[in-house]
């Protein structure tokens, strides 16, 4: 039968029958598993449904952060459906509406969202088709689809509109018709314009800050001068005073205030802040040694890559360590939320990353059923990670409790997302080497870094802010590892060369003087840079180009593409001297060795006398598989490259023994636009290939080309994360 | 009592103090969403306005300092429907991420275009230093600017 053979062709590599030991103890068939996210939301009418007038309303647990995800989902939809896409609708990120897909974290949403989607879309045309041949009296393969519209070769026309009523979506999904072939796709692969950027550039509602509910109250927190501090007395009466202040809400160590007007909030909680008295503490660790104090705590050790082939003699070995301080998200705008408690149901319209996460998370903070909590995402500013997003929405929870019936806009103030939301780990990396014949004979690397996740949604404790202070408080889940080949302070920790003999140690430090989470890349940003600097140490001792080295230890085809593809654009010759101000440098990396190819070329000029680093120009070549919008991917390359330069050339959280001292944007310099170089993209598409995860894809291989570049200029390697003016003043010195 | 207030060609009268930074008027009373909450120092640009043609940061303006200023916010420039050469220029070139700074890129490009309607490609990155964008949209931000400025050029 077509079916089963068509079933059976496609199944092969997506999904499989597996057999699962049951928690009873006796063997079990299990359930076939499908491909992406449709395994754990099997159910069609999850992801789709079509209304009488032929609008398919199409539902991603996927949200926008600013990525471009929704619009490149719709397109992915569309196609399957062979709808147009302004006859489709998209819902994202509702508890309530759409499925359970986790975060949107990982550069994993084409992946799992879009593979779904391209299976329920193939799906469901294939029911509608099915549908008008039993209407038409016709077989199914004599019909053509265009439009939502069905066609027989007699000129018989139905639509979707028509053909749904009689049709149900309430099953589940096979997973077994096989989408388009990438050869007729005619929405995947075009620059098809985000589709909330005009709301966004004409100030149309569009974002949780704009979320505006009749009896809308506005609150803010007031946290602790430092980490551990307790909340040891509070004098209201100067604050209830205040104009406009509707209540002051303490729990245990949890403070805010509840305003008429955002404003009167906010003098609320400076007047707070001034009568409020803390004691105690837990003193940081020392700013100057805070990776030798890192790698002086608990730890768990795992080696996740050992590979022994004999050591042959006369090698040259080297030794080096690098090291990346805190970085801060940054994000734009503060994290914002708006809370609603009303006859014991609660609505959170909120920016999280993970909707469910956050829902099960403030279940346990707040002590109600979770089926209690509707959780609503609306866009956000970027977060590039878990921010203060998550924390916001408890906090405005919390206050929303003490004023029920009535909404509370809770909106972080500057300090607020500094001081308090998560930052991305310090970490140390320590390699050794060694290099014979142009060839590397040795490599030994082991990196030491908190965990990069302590989102809401990890087990065994509640990952939100408020929840730690309450008077009942919940304790924030233990750290794991996470696996490779993912990974996380060890992401790309294993690299995708060649190597005959490798043993590579991931070090996950057990306690967390400083609160970190995921930031974009988790740890692939400080080990791409480690492995590709050392790398290039390499070259220099064996006299061997950069680039031909990576080739001469690189099967993958694909790898070695991106890589000569982007020789090729920035007119890399081999031998060129960096002349003490001006090098070029070279990255590369396959992101978390399972997503997109991406390799970076970074040509910068040093000022001797300033130890200003100035990137001018960037080429990126990268390889994500089916591309399903050019512009899209094009654009989340160019901003990772330029992330990546400001993370590289200045960006490190600062603090002292007593507490985080960044606070605002002068304690906290960004790349600026006179700074920022430019950036060229080329995409090597590969139709009918899977999509490959991509919006974090560039960074790691653009730090790596920027420190290349400087030792390629001036002889001399910076192993300390930023590439600071002062640092460079002392290399150079 | 309330401030009367310019606004997009408009005048409302807002019951707020005087010193009510004009941000939260524009955004809680007036209800409009163009200007953005970003640091409330002045210091990233995400909730500039023009007063009287002059990029302000309306976080830090006090709105009894307004006077009778004519304030432009980004909603005074355009609609979906009817965009304003900027507006549709950012669109063209997809020069954002997460937009959320994007207002203020687009009203401080306002001035700058207003006052040097030719700006070369290193004068419009001058011109946006102070405004802070995290996406990393920099080069489709002055792409944007250089081709509104053209067609604004071409319209006149």
């Amino acid at each position: 039968m077509t079916l089963s053979l068509s079933r059976r062709g496609f199944t092969a590599g997506l999904g499989a029958f597996v057999v699962g030991f049951a928690l009873d103890g006796k063997w079990s068939l299990a359930q076939a598993t499908l491909p992406g996210s449709l395994n754990n939301n099997r159910r069609l009418d999850a992801w789709i449904r079509i209304d009488a007038q032929g609008i398919a309303t199409v539902c991603t647990g996927k949200v926008e952060l600013g990525q471009g995800i929704v619009t490149a989902l719709a397109q992915i939809a569309a196609e399957e459906l062979d709808l147009p896409l302004g006859r489709v609708r998209m819902i994202s990120g509702d508890t309530s509406l759409t499925p359970d897909e986790g975060q949107t974290s990982g550069s994993q949403s084409i992946e799992n969202s879009g593979t779904a989607l391209r299976l329920a879309g193939a799906e469901v045309r294939s029911m509608l088709v099915a549908q008008a041949a039993r209407q038409f009296g016709l077989a199914a393969e004599s019909l053509t689809v265009a439009d939502g519209v069905v066609v027989a070769a007699d000129g018989r026309r139905v639509t979707y509109g028509q053909l749904a009523s009689d049709l149900s979506l309430q099953r589940e999904a096979t997973g077994a018709v096989k989408p388009k072939p990438a050869t007729g796709y005619k929405i995947v692969g075009q620059r098809i314009p985000r589709a909330d950027f005009p709301g966004k550039v004409t100030g149309q509602p569009s974002y949780v800050q704009d979320v505006r509910l009749p009896g809308m109250l506005h609150g803010r927190i007031v946290r602790a001068p430092r980490y551990g501090a307790t909340l040891s007395a509070v004098d209201e009466r100067k604050v209830t005073a205040l104009p406009g202040v509707v209540a002051v809400v303490r729990d245990g160590g949890f403070l805010g205030v509840v305003a008429e007007r955002e404003e009167q909030a906010i003098a609320a909680r400076a007047a707070l802040i001034a009568n409020t008295t803390w004691t105690g503490g837990r003193p940081l660790p020392d700013p100057a040694r805070i990776h030798d104090e890192l790698l002086a705590l608990p730890m768990e050790d795992k080696v996740i890559s050992d590979k022994q082939a004999p050591l042959p003699p006369g090698a040259t070995s080297l030794t080096a360590t690098y090291r990346k301080p805190y970085l801060s998200h940054a994000s734009i705008g503060p994290s914002c939320a708006v809370a609603r408690l009303v006859g014991g149901k609660w609505t959170v319209w909120t920016h999280s990353q993970g909707i469910f996460p956050l829902q099960e998370h403030m279940s346990g903070a707040l002590k109600v059923a979770a089926a209690d909590i509707h959780c609503i995402h609306v866009a956000g500013s970027g977060c590039y990670g878990h921010n203060g997003a998550d924390d916001v929405a408890l906090d405005a929870a919390l206050l929303a409790r003490a004023v029920p019936g009535r909404p509370v806009r809770v909106q972080w103030m500057r300090e607020d997302e500094f001081a308090w939301a998560p930052f991305g780990a310090a970490m140390t990396m320590r390699l050794q080497a060694a290099i014979k014949d142009q060839r590397v004979v040795d490599w030994n690397y082991d990196v030491w870094s908190n965990t990069h996740t302590t989102r809401p949604g990890e087990p065994g404790g509640v990952n939100l802010l408020a929840a730690w202070d309450l008077a009942t408080p919940v304790a924030p889940a233990p750290p794991r590892m996470i696996a490779q080949p993912a990974g996380g302070g060890d992401r790309n920790a294993i690299p995708l060369y060649d190597f005959p003999r490798q043993h590579i140690v991931n070090h996950l430090i057990l306690p967390m003087p400083i609160r970190v989470s995921a930031l974009r890349t988790l740890g692939a940003y400080a080990n791409v840079w480690a492995v590709e600097s050392f790398f290039d140490e390499l070259a220099t001792q064996a006299g061997a180009d950069p680039v031909a080295l990576r080739l001469a230890h690189l099967t993958d085809p694909r790898a070695r593409a991106v890589i000569e593809r982007v020789a090729a654009m920035a007119g890399w010759r081999a031998g060129d001297k960096g002349d003490g101000r001006r090098g070029r440098g070279i990255g590369f990396a396959r992101y978390k060795t399972l997503a997109c190819y991406v390799a970076v070329i970074a040509e910068i000029e040093v000022d001797r006398e300033t130890g200003v680093i100035r990137v001018l120009q960037i080429h990126v070549a990268a390889d994500a598989g089916q591309i399903i919008n050019p512009d899209g991917l094009a654009n989340q390359m160019e901003g990772g490259v330029i992330q990546s330069t400001s993370w590289t050339l200045k960006e490190t959280v600062s603090f002292n023994r007593e507490r985080v001292t960044t606070h605002d944007w002068a304690s906290y310099p960004i790349l600026r636009f006179p700074d920022v170089p430019r950036v060229t993209v080329e995409l090597i598409n590969r139709p009918g290939e899977r999509s490959l995860g991509a919006g974090e894809g560039s960074q790691g291989p653009t730090v790596a080309a920027i420190a290349n570049a400087f030792a390629h200029a001036t002889g001399k390697r910076l192993r300390d994360l930023p590439l600071s003016p002062d640092r460079v003043k002392a290399a150079l010195a | 009592m309330a401030i009367e207030l310019k606004v997009n060609g408009a005048v409302h009268a807002v019951p707020v103090e005087p010193g009510t930074p004009l941000l939260y008027v524009l955004r809680n009373d007036l209800q409009l969403n163009g200007a953005k909450f970003g640091c409330g120092l002045g210091q990233c640009g995400a909730c500039t306005v023009l007063v009287d043609g002059a990029p302000t940061r309306s976080c830090v303006v006090p709105t009894g300092s307004v006077g009778k200023a004519n304030v432009v916010t980004l909603e005074g420039l355009g609609t979906p429907d009817l965009l304003h050469p900027l507006q549709r220029a950012f669109i063209d070139e997809q020069a954002a991420q997460c937009g959320y700074c994007t207002n203020g890129m687009i009203m401080t490009a306002k001035a700058l275009l207003d006052r040097k309607p030719n700006p070369s490609d290193a004068e419009v990155r001058t011109a946006l230093a102070g405004n802070l964008c995290r996406c990393g949209s920099h080069n489709r931000v002055v792409r944007a600017v250089l081709r509104a400025a053209e067609a604004m050029r071409g319209a006149k």
